[in-house]
Order: C-alpha cells, then structure tokens, then sequence
C-alpha cells in the first residue's frame, strides 16, 4: 500500500511540475503569449503588400526602395492627430529643404472603407508637394501593419459614426529598406529633423 | 440611505445659503485666448478648435459643454498616445480649472471636437463658440478658421 501511495505522489508531482511547464510555455513562447508591442518593424525588402496611391499607381513595399522613406498611419476623417502630424512633416521637410527632395512621404490610410483613391488625393493635395496617399482593401492594409509592427482598430463614436484608434508615430526607412528609426507622434522639431537626417545619410554612406 | 439624503441636502443648503459661497464664478472671470482652428474638406469629418481657457478669478469654474451654430454635436475630446505610440480620442468630460489657471486645448491634447458640420469650415472665416459653465455662465468666443495644414493660432 505505501510503495504504492509514494508512487501516486510522484506521479503527481510530475503532473503538476508539467502542468506548470506547459503554463508557462502557453504565457510565454505559445499562443497565450502577449502580442508582441513596441517591436521594430522589419525591413521594407521584407514587407508584401499591394496597395493603390493617390493617382491611382499600384503600389508596394519596392515603390519605396532606392529613397529614403518618411512613413506613417491615419485616415482623413481624423480631426487632431492626423491633421497635426501632416502639418509637423511638412514643418519638418520645409526645415529639410532640398535635402529631402529625394524622399518617399507616404501617408497610409487604415480606414479605407470611408478613404477611397479619390478622397486620399483630394486630402493630401491640401499638405506638402512630397506628400502621397496609400489606400486599399482592408486585407492589404492588415499586411503592411502587420510589417509595420503597427496596429489600428474602428471605435464607434456617440454620433454614430466611427473614429480610428492607430499608431502614430513616423516610421523611417533607409534607401535601402533598412527600418532606421521611429519619431514619436508630435515629437518636437529639434528631436525629429536630426532622426530624418539620419535616415538620409545612411542613404548617402551606402551609396559612397 | 434616509441619514445620506438629509445630509446631503444640508450639505447643499449651507452651500447654496452659506458664507462660503461669495459670487460664483461668473464669464466674467474666464478669458478665452488663442482660439483657432483648421478649415474643412466639406461637411462629412468633424472640425477641431483650439484655444487656452483662462480662469481669472477667485474660484473654480468648471466647463461643462459647448454650443455653436456650426456644428449639432461639439464636445470636448482628448486625444491620448500610449507607450505603443497608439493614439485614441475619448470625450474628456466636464474640465475643473482652478482659481489662476488655465487649460490648453492644443493640438494632440484637449480639443473642441465639432461633430455633425452644418456648413464646411471655410479658411478666412470665423464662427461663434459658446463655453459652458457649471454654473450656468456662458462665454462665446468668434474662432478663426486657419489653413487646414495650420499648426497654430498663429499660421
């Protein structure tokens, strides 16, 4: 009976230590894990997407390879943050001047079922020369979030609508594809222009 | 529940008789500076205004909502980045602005959200805000309608 009992234990004992190994495995490594947040977003070389610009130019990940790239998220139904990250690029790119001449600035929409090719070009048109809007099918702009380490959601609004919840920073890119560095939303000029100045010299450095 | 109501009444009787109560914080002492905002692309987005509410007198006022012929439904909203750099925008409710201070409605912060547009906001334009107290003062303010790739009370 004893030996028999002692066995039970054990064999309990290792139930409950594989139990917890598996817990935690499922937190950590497994489908429980927690998304992943504040990761960097791969390479544009990396990214596989299709979408439509302003014009109506089909459009992916190598349209921006060979330049230097100035990348960010919203939709033109956005009243705050939208509008006043367009007007902080076009600060930052008159501060630039011929510098940035070379420079991919593409405003993505993540809400396309209200912003069409039509609606992105009459809205980027008000904002800087440089300045070009990417929509597309919803499936499409998961992907380039996804690559993009970005994430946006719909929120319904008391007046019936709905507004966009969204990252917000500016993402920017090496000519060659290369991720090199984030802005902060409304980061201020003196922090964001040197950060775009990195993105354009690594640029330069390859090329030499 | 009977104990709470009385002194809750007796609470409100010695507030609205009581000494303490000299003159509420009228219009008087709020001073609207710096009102902007963006002009429109037609009627369907809602608009957003800018400006910093100064509260000059003695006491506490508290704002509780707006009124504007431009738009059915303006509120108060506040946009909120988290560590993600996500950012979402929430009504931001009634606002406490003590006695000296005042409270910025700026862009990426506090803003006058005006929803349900009655007419586009057109750049050159101005059109009346009134800010509502708690204490039933009112104070309208005639807000410019800048460029829409303004930045601030001064593009």
């Amino acid at each position: 009976m004893r030996p028999r009992a002692i066995l039970g234990y054990g064999a309990a004992g290792v139930g409950v230590v594989a139990l917890m190994l598996f817990v935690g495995w499922w937190r950590v490594d497994g489908p429980g894990a927690p998304a992943p947040v504040g990761q960097r977003p791969v390479a544009l070389t990396e990214m596989d997407f299709r979408l439509t610009d302003h014009e109506g130019n089909a459009v992916g990940p190598e349209t921006l390879i060979g330049r230097p790239t100035m990348a960010f998220f919203g939709f033109t139904y956005c009243p705050d943050v939208c509008p006043t990250t367009l007007s902080d690029i076009s600060g930052w790119l008159d501060d630039l001047g011929n510098e940035a001449d070379e420079m991919n600035v593409v405003f993505i929409t993540v809400d396309p079922e209200r912003d069409t090719v039509e609606t992105m070009a009459e809205y980027v048109g008000y904002f800087h020369p440089a300045l070009r809007g990417w929509t597309g099918p919803e499936e499409q702009i998961a992907r380039v979030a996804d690559g993009f380490r970005a994430t946006y959601e719909q929120v319904p609004t008391e007046s019936g609508d709905y507004t966009m919840n969204h990252t917000a920073s500016v993402f920017l890119f090496a000519a060659s594809g290369r991720f090199v560095t984030m802005i902060d939303y409304h980061e201020p000029k003196e922090f964001a222009v040197p950060k775009i100045r990195r993105a354009l010299e690594e640029e330069m450095e390859g090329a030499t | 529940m009977k104990k709470y109501i009385l002194t809750s009444t007796l609470a409100a009787l010695l507030t609205l008789g009581g000494f303490s109560a000299p003159a509420l914080a009228g219009p008087e002492d709020v001073v609207v500076e710096n009102a902007w905002s963006r002009a429109s692309i037609g009627m369907n987005r809602p608009g957003a205004a800018y400006m910093t509410i100064r509260n000059t007198g003695d006491e506490p006022v508290t704002l509780i909502g707006l009124t504007t012929p431009l738009a059915m439904m303006p509120e108060i909203h506040e946009t909120k980045t988290n560590a993600e750099g996500v950012s979402s925008m929430n009504p931001a409710g009634e606002i406490a602005i003590a006695p000296g201070e005042s409270v910025a409605l700026e862009p990426g912060g506090l803003h006058a959200m005006l929803m349900r547009l009655q007419e586009p906001m057109t750049e050159g334009d101005t059109f009346p805000l009134t800010l509502l107290f708690d204490d039933g003062g009112e104070v309208t303010v005639e807000v410019p309608i800048l460029g829409i790739a303004a930045r601030g009370p001064e593009d």
